[in-house]
């Protein structure tokens, strides 16, 4: 069959929304697009344990600290999914992780920020889970089936991490003036970095035309943010928190939430590496690869000894 | 027409090498039965150096909300796969056979519990 033919059939696949699966023909932009996309994603869920992780030890109670491990442990899991997804496409696991620990590939800039205060850990559930479950949902319905799979098992995970997020909000603003003011000061911080994890606006990602072309993504970054926005606006006044945002202001025209410019200078020095966090997050991953080398070594060793005494002698 | 699966799901010739087993260990899938009484079911795929380590993997990663009470895995290269690209051949015979299915057959409506 011609290119032209695979590619009309390819086509009317995603015409009919009837999934991509792994041995389908499919154009190679598109699978050059999800490998990034795929593995962005699970290097996301890996770093994004790092700032959390922190806290672990220092919870305040023995129910936030079984929680906050839970928390932890699903987003390895999450990790892991999204690597297995992206394998499907034939990249390796080791290639995904090479790329990550050399700085060939990226991850979430909302992991390069630190976490300084307890309330840091509520207002990452709210805000950081909250908008990866609004990207997260659409991609439920994405065209490629491993990732739609992965991303379901991933969105029933993740309820439950917004959820005790905005619990821990809750109970410090309901407590002393001081817990109040901390989970203020960490909204503050949260915010606009949780903004921009929606990505450059529309006109200004270059490949967000084609992925909806493609079916990845449903919703563009300024859609998902808007709806990210105006829902966290009326939550926040559940906390009685202010949002840090002097332009925020309810529309009737649009019925949507005005807010202000994303400062994506900041956005961009992040993503370039120069975040607050960047290289310890990097130094933190790859001493954990590096220490990790030899379990790995042995558990091979291991399995091929075993091999080997399987397999009878020859006489 | 039958062909083994090298990577999760079904292969795809890898620029890095076919069925190249890197340190993480080959790669495994994982089926899990919910619930007793029903078929174990496909879930994802992990790397283990082992049968062992690759059943305990997937307790940890795909059973913490007790979604299983047994655990299958299988290294991916022993599974073999129908090409899709044959699917509208392999599946023809099928397609025309209407009288396999019970509502092709007329009775009359007064006819009960059948
Ligand atoms: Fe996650
Ligand atoms: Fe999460």
């Amino acid at each position: 069959m011609s290119v032209q033919e695979l590619e009309t059939i390819f086509d009317n696949k995603l015409e009919r929304e009837i999934r991509i699966e792994p041995k389908d023909w499919m154009p190679d932009n598109y699978r050059k697009n999800l490998i990034r996309m795929i593995s962005q994603h699970a290097h996301s869920e890996i770093v994004g344990m790092l700032p959390e992780g922190n806290w672990i030890t220092r919870a305040p109670s023995l129910r936030r600290k079984a929680t906050l491990l839970a928390k932890v442990q699903d987003e390895a899991g999450h990790g892991l999914y999204l690597y297995a997804a992206a394998e499907t496409m034939g990249i390796s696991r080791e290639e995904m992780i090479d790329q990550l620990l050399t700085g060939k590939a990226k991850y979430s800039s909302i992991f390069n920020y630190p976490t300084l205060t307890w309330a840091d850990i509520g207002a990452i559930g709210w805000l950081v889970d909250g908008a990866a479950i609004m990207n997260q949902v659409p991609l439920c319905r994405t065209s490629y089936g491993p990732y739609a799979r992965a991303m379901i098992r991933v969105c029933k995970e993740e309820s439950f991490h917004q959820r005790q997020g905005f619990e821990i909000l809750l109970t410090l603003c309901r407590g002393s003036k001081e817990q109040k003011d901390m989970a203020q000061d960490a909204l503050n911080r949260w915010w606009w970095p949780s903004l921009m994890m929606f990505g450059p606006n529309d006109d200004n990602s270059p490949h967000t035309a084609q992925s909806m072309k493609w079916k990845i993504k449903r919703f563009t970054n300024d859609e998902l943010r808007q709806k990210f926005v105006d829902i966290c606006t009326e939550q926040a006044k559940v906390l009685g928190l202010a949002i840090p945002d002097k332009d925020l202001k309810w529309n009737e025209e649009k019925m949507h939430y005005d807010f202000g410019e994303i400062n994506w200078e900041e956005f961009n020095n992040v993503v370039n590496g120069n975040g607050p966090c960047n290289k310890e997050r990097m130094a933190a991953r790859i001493k954990a690869h590096e220490e990790g080398a030899w379990v790995r070594e042995a558990a091979l060793a291991y399995s091929e000894k075993k091999k080997q005494r399987q397999t009878p002698t020859a006489a | 027409m039958i062909e083994t699966l090298n990577k999760t799901e079904a292969s795809h010739p890898s620029p890095t090498g076919e069925g190249r087993e890197g340190t993480e260990g080959p790669l495994w899938e994982v089926f899990i039965r919910s619930k007793q009484g029903l078929d174990h079911k496909h879930v994802g795929s992990l790397h283990a150096t082992d049968a062992k380590m690759a059943i305990e993997n997937a307790r940890d990663v795909y059973t913490r909300r007790m979604e299983g009470v047994s655990i299958w895995v299988v290294e991916s290269k022993n599974i073999h796969a129908s090409n899709p690209d044959e699917a509208a051949s392999m599946y023809d015979p099928a397609n025309d056979k209407v009288y396999r299915h019970p509502t092709f057959y007329n009775l009359p409506d007064e006819l009960k519990h059948m």
